[in-house]
């Protein structure tokens, strides 16, 4: 068994694909690791308490809340933020959809957004609008009205359809 | 909005982890997917001293046929109650409830058991426990017991987990040929805390209703079964008229809190009309 | 009515200029890529050296005396640089007062950051404790002491109003902050001749703007140059720059404040707060950079919130449905004080003065009064005052209808001011240069099919399902004038100021005071620029945010961005460009008048041939100035400032229409689509237009299904966070469909107006009317937003 002192645990997972190994505080949320110790900045900060989506990740390949879990929780975990997904290229798509329709105004919301859409468009085909709105349930967005964002979302899922993706 | 400090332990076993909670002399919390545990713990409403993680103990993972039950072990997130084909399958009520649970992410990362542990009469599936007959299985300084749901919600945020005690896993009675069910809440917004929500479980009878089970959650302070509209329903084909006896049967079986947003009369009117729905979504014939 | 002369207008009348090559175009905003590839910069996320964090213990009462703080214990706690009181602050900051002297007879208690010896709201910031993290902080304000003697609360409007009330501050007569009425006509003889009298006692909830990125600064004071440099998510920049160095004592050119990346804004970021303020005086204290970010519970208790209104209006009309007066009694409950500099008075005002504002009337009557509670501050959230104007009369004219036996179509057509009667005044003074209501109307009914849904609507009635209709036409304020607040001696500017330059390489570069928070305020610049000086926009960069970089102005509030921060754009182009064709001509020998600019080459006007490209005019006058003709005045910098001198504002208006579905048994409503045909003059990019258009509707819905801040009878504010606070999420809201008339204001060249309130100015009156129509069968009223179950069900009698 492996019970800690109540102060700094050693940490060891993968973030955007690199090994990272730190000593982390245990109430140090994953939110607050990756913007505070990592400098991950783009998973923002929204509410703390699971309700606005801004800070979704993907922990093993599924959207997460950072703000949810606690980091010393991911021993040996793959976590994936906005910065690791725009880095290899896997949101391009979205991205380009996001700006060309505008769904985005202050941006705060939008890599929250951008998680959730890819892991929607991840399941394949073409989600109507019913069930983007649906996987879009728990992100709030105080700008847009959500409308632009369901569009480019569509508009990603038909071009990754059309290009065979 | 930050948590108080705490130590954190991982244990691998149930014993172990009782141990790490017995040795923080009861000031300590278990998480398991945390989605409930790490807001409280953010706004300090609760701080431990320890908080011991579920996730290393194997015994509380996996979903399996066991005889005529489905275990389902406390681990199992909510986003497996609508992928998982045995619980798609054997717990079909938890399949139907689970789009209700919240969003997709907090799906994700939350977990049955944590959930039925946590026992908030307003969630979907403790109260869908109720309905499907399902037993807890709960390891203790005795070992483990199996506790049924009719007995396991006691009081607000009170089961028959005893502090320090770890729910293991979920059995579900296997659902038959003959069984249909219906799940349906009244909330605001998609996945908030319904402002009424229920599920039933009946057996088909020849066009008629035969045994049911019907449980409604955010009505009272714990999940609670309707055993008076459930008494006026067996046997009775499902029309308007059955549905009416069972309306007004039903307001003997809830007790629902008052409060501005959505008062006490308010609430037992919803739970009359989501009844009326859930009657006419079975299907019986 | 002559509507039908406007029907089937194309959108691009000879009032209308036509496109450019950028302006009037739907392009994507430049920015917007930044932000998208996880590379924005707010205040949230940025790290100082050595930067402190601060952490605020709150009152638990919304009204009490402080009797005791002891703040030894966190004095001591780990990680903690400083803990500082009402009193460390009072010693560094001026004290303020929220009032504007244009507004007769105002009053408000003065405010400092941190209170001396009461909390008059629940959640008030007492004493603050700075430490090398935000946890380490929150750990300390655990220890702080502070003993309270709770005193009576004034929770709501009546208990403030009583006559025996306790004063919200000891020396005043009542708990009036402001008093006002507006007067045309002879009001109380036209409603006693009237034929039709409706009548209505309507509630606005309070509610509050909820931007995702809370409130967050960063202070950083350096003691060595005596100078403070500020990261504020904000809009208003200098504002804050002038705020900082009067109260602290600062000089203005030693205080800069750069706004980054906002997260959202809607009016929340542009007002003073007591943890805002005193955290330039904690960098003070500690000599360090101090970082404030407001958690969520924090923003709902502190932030501004907005509306809390009760209205009581009636509206005479004649016998065949024309409206005659309206009068309107207008209670506001704001908080323990008024808001500073820009006061919470200004939401009440301009409802009295908004209300009727569509219509031809001959008398009316408004009177307002603001009223002091033990609440959190209200103040200007967008739209300021339009939702509750605009549904008084909405509601009003439904209600006529239905009296008169009139479609709520042909009601409005009837009434509105005819779009030929311009200039025109409102019964409440406000001044129009030209509206286009009956255009709106029209294209409305076309856009949202109305007939058919009518048809709908009576087909699905049998069996059970009960849909509405609504709408609501409204008039917007835009581009205030210096009338506005500089009247009042509040020092928030109305002109904005642009530097436009060419950089050595044949760039452009456009400093200029407005800001963004996403609006898409650098994209629309940048268009106007790029067409009024003649080059490609790909090659215009503009900067905003910046009191050191930028030119001084009023920024971007009260949707003004495009209008006056366009038209400064504008003017700073065109004279750019008369030099840079002056530099040519120079250069190329040539009479100036002879040559253009266009897309980054100096062209003979007269045929189009490439004389010199811009980049070259740049290599020349800024490497080789040698080589330009003697006495040649090569200035490849302007700047320039405007401000409105015409109209005191550009009024703005437009239409919603609202599809509603109302389950009867369960009170929930369903939204099907919300329609919206708006003029906002000149549109510089439809794309971003509807975008704010839709963003408005949205919080315009909110308000009107779901948001609410709920207080006790203590004084609490009982659902302060976002589980029970309930904002518009994805699957409740409906699609948006939007048109355009455009009618530009003659006082600019640009002629754009403003587009940021439109969506939110009647789309809760649309809605409204929307259930009423939809429950009209069971003759049930709702005269309340937000339209809760409850008080659907309530108005149904259902229990």
């Amino acid at each position: 068994m492996n019970m800690m002192a109540s102060g700094l645990v050693p940490l060891n997972l993968t973030v955007n694909g690199a090994p990272v190994g730190r000593m982390v505080a245990p109430r140090t949320t994953l939110a607050d690791f990756l913007r505070t110790e990592l400098e991950l900045t783009a998973t923002h900060v929204g509410c703390e308490m699971g309700a606005c989506g801004a800070c979704l990740v993907l922990l093993d390949g599924a959207p997460v809340h950072s703000c949810l879990v606690f980091a010393v929780q991911l021993e040996g975990a793959q976590v994936e933020t906005v910065e690791g997904l725009v880095a290899r290229g896997a949101i391009a798509g979205l991205q380009s959809a996001f700006h060309e329709r505008n769904a985005l105004q202050c941006g705060f919301c939008t890599p929250g957004m951008l998680v959730n859409a890819h892991a929607l468009l991840e399941r394949g085909g073409v989600p109507d609008r019913a069930e983007i709105r649906d996987a879009l349930s728990g992100n709030y967005c105080r700008c847009t009205g959500y409308e632009a964002i369901v569009d480019a979302i569509e508009a990603a899922a038909r071009a990754a359809q059309g290009s065979g993706r | 909005m930050k948590a108080r400090a705490f130590a954190y332990a991982r244990p691998r076993t149930l014993d172990d982890a009782h141990a790490a909670f017995a040795a923080a002399e009861g000031d300590a919390s278990y998480i398991s997917g945390g989605q409930s545990l790490v807001p409280a713990l953010a706004m300090r409403l609760q701080a431990p001293q320890v908080l011991v993680d579920l996730a290393g103990i194997e015994a509380l993972r996996g979903v399996r046929l066991e005889g005529d039950w489905l275990r389902i072990g406390a681990l199992t997130r909510h986003a497996d109650a609508l992928t998982d084909p045995l619980i798609r399958a054997h717990a079909p009520l938890l399949s139907a409830a689970a789009p209700f649970v919240a969003h997709p992410a907090i799906r994700n990362r939350g977990t049955l058991g944590g959930s039925v542990a946590l026992a908030d009469p307003a969630s979907e599936f403790p109260a869908m426990m109720l309905a499907m007959g399902a037993e807890m299985e709960i390891f203790g300084p005795e070992g483990l017991r199996r506790v049924p749901a009719d007995d396991y919600f006691q009081d607000l945020y009170q089961t028959a987990i005893v502090p320090g005690e770890i729910l293991v896993a979920l059995h579900v009675p296997v659902v038959g040929p003959r069984r249909c069910w219906a799940f349906d809440e009244l909330a605001r917004r998609r996945g908030d805390y319904a402002m009424v929500g229920g599920g039933i479980l009946a057996e088909r009878d020849g066009g008629r209703i035969g045994a049911l089970r019907i449980a409604f959650f955010s009505v009272g302070p714990t999940p609670m079964r309707a055993r008076a509209a459930e008494a006026v329903l067996t046997g009775r084909v499902p029309d308007a008229d059955a549905i009416a006896d069972a309306q007004r049967a039903l307001d003997a079986d809830i007790d629902p809190l008052d409060d501005e947003e959505v008062p006490a009369p308010m609430r037992r009117h919803l739970a009359r009309v989501l009844l009326g729905r859930l009657v006419r979504k079975l299907e019986i014939a | 009515m002559n509507a039908p002369a406007a029907f089937d207008r194309p959108r691009h009348t000879a009032d209308a200029p036509a496109p450019g090559v950028h302006v009037g175009r739907p392009l994507p905003r430049p920015n917007a890529k930044r932000l998208l590839a996880g590379r924005g910069a707010y205040v949230t996320d940025l790290k100082l050296p050595r930067m402190l964090h601060a952490a605020f213990l709150r009152s638990p009462f919304a009204h009490a005396r402080i009797t005791r703080i002891d703040v030894e214990a966190a004095r001591a706690a780990p990680g903690v640089a400083l803990v500082a009181t009402g009193e460390d602050l009072a010693r560094l900051c001026a004290p303020w007062v929220g009032t504007l002297d244009h507004f007769k007879g105002m009053k408000s208690p003065p405010q400092m950051p941190l209170p001396l010896d009461r909390v008059t709201w629940c959640g008030q910031a007492v004493v603050a404790i700075v430490a090398e993290s935000r946890a380490a902080a929150e750990d300390a304000a655990e220890l702080v002491e502070v003993d309270y003697e709770e005193l009576p609360v004034l929770a709501d409007l009546d208990t403030a109003l009583a006559a025996d009330a306790p004063r919200i501050a000891p020396d005043f007569s009542d708990n009036i902050c402001f008093r006002s009425v507006v007067e045309t006509g002879d009001v109380d003889a036209v409603f006693a001749s009237a034929a039709h009298v409706v009548d209505a006692q309507m509630t606005f909830g309070r509610h509050t703007g909820v931007t995702l990125e809370p409130r967050a600064l960063i202070a950083d004071y350096d003691a060595s140059e005596h100078s403070l440099t500020v990261h504020h998510g904000t809009q208003t920049p200098f504002q804050f720059q002038d705020l900082y160095a009067r109260h602290y004592g600062i000089p203005e050119s030693r205080v800069r404040v750069i706004a980054p990346d906002v997260g959202g804004s809607f009016g929340v970021k542009l007002h003073v707060y007591n943890e805002d303020m005193a955290v330039i005086g904690l960098s003070m204290l500690a000599g360090r950079p101090v970082k404030f970010v407001a958690d969520r519970l924090e923003a709902f208790v502190s932030d501004i919130h907005a509306r809390d209104h009760r209205v009581k209006a009636r509206a005479a009309l004649d016998a065949d449905g024309r409206l005659l007066a309206i009068q309107a009694e207008d209670e506001t409950g704001i908080g323990s004080f008024s808001t500073y500099p820009r006061t919470s008075a200004v939401e009440g005002n301009q409802v009295i003065r908004l209300i009727g504002a569509p219509y031809r009337m001959e008398a009316y009557r408004g009177d307002l009064k603001v009223v002091f509670q033990n609440k959190t501050q209200t103040s200007q959230y967008r739209a300021v005052g339009h939702p509750i104007a605009c549904a008084v009369t909405e509601h009003l004219m439904d209600r006529a209808a239905a009296r008169i036996g009139l479609d709520p179509f042909a009601i409005r057509a009837r009434n509105l001011i005819p779009d030929d009667a311009y200039p025109c005044e409102s019964a409440t003074g406000y001044k129009f240069e030209k509206l286009s209501h009956e255009g709106c109307l029209a294209k409305l009914r076309t856009l949202m099919d109305y007939d058919r849904l009518r048809a709908d609507q009576a087909a699905l009635r049998p069996r059970g399902i009960h849909r509405g209709i609504g709408i609501a036409a409204f008039v917007e304020i835009t581009n205030p004038s210096p009338a506005f607040y500089g009247i009042g001696g509040a020092r928030i500017s109305a002109q904005d100021g642009a530097v436009v330059k060419i950089t050595p390489s044949g760039e452009v570069r456009c400093l200029i005071s407005v800001t963004e928070q996403g609006q898409g305020t650098e994209t629309i610049i940048g268009q106007i620029v790029a067409d009024y000086l003649g080059v490609s926009r790909d090659i215009v960069r503009v900067i905003t945010g910046d009191t050191q970089v930028t030119p001084h102005g009023g920024a971007t509030w009260a949707c003004r961005g495009a209008g006056i921060g366009g038209e400064t754009a504008l003017q700073a182009a065109k004279k750019l460009k008369a030099n840079v064709l002056a530099v040519a001509s120079a250069i190329l020998q040539a009479r100036p008048e002879a040559l253009d600019l266009v897309d980054g080459q100096v062209v003979d006007k007269a045929g189009g041939a490439v004389r010199i490209s811009l980049a070259e005019v740049a290599r020349i006058t800024y490497f080789r100035s040698d080589t330009l003709p003697p006495g040649t005045d090569a200035q490849l910098t302007v700047a320039h400032h405007y401000a409105p001198r015409g109209y005191p504002f550009a009024f703005t208006n437009g239409v919603h229409g609202c599809h509603v579905e109302v389950d009867a048994e369960t009170g929930l409503v369903k939204i099907l689509k919300h329609f919206v045909v708006e003029d906002c003059g000149r549109v510089i990019n439809p794309l971003l237009v509807e975008e704010q258009v839709r963003g408005g509707v949205v919080q315009g819905l909110g308000a009107a299904f779901f948001e609410e801040c709920r207080y006790s009878d203590t004084g609490q504010l009982v659902n302060g966070s976002l589980a029970d606070y309930l904002v518009p999420m994805s699957c409740e809201m409906p699609d948006i469909v939007i048109d355009h008339m455009e009618t530009p204001t003659r006082d600019t060249e640009l002629g754009a107006k403003g587009c940021g309130e439109a969506g939110t100015a009647a789309a809760s009156a649309a809605a409204l009317n929307a259930v009423n129509d939809a429950l009209a069968p069971f003759d049930a009223l709702l005269t309340q937003i937000p339209m809760t179950p409850a008080r659907i069900l309530r108005a149904l009698g259902t229990f």
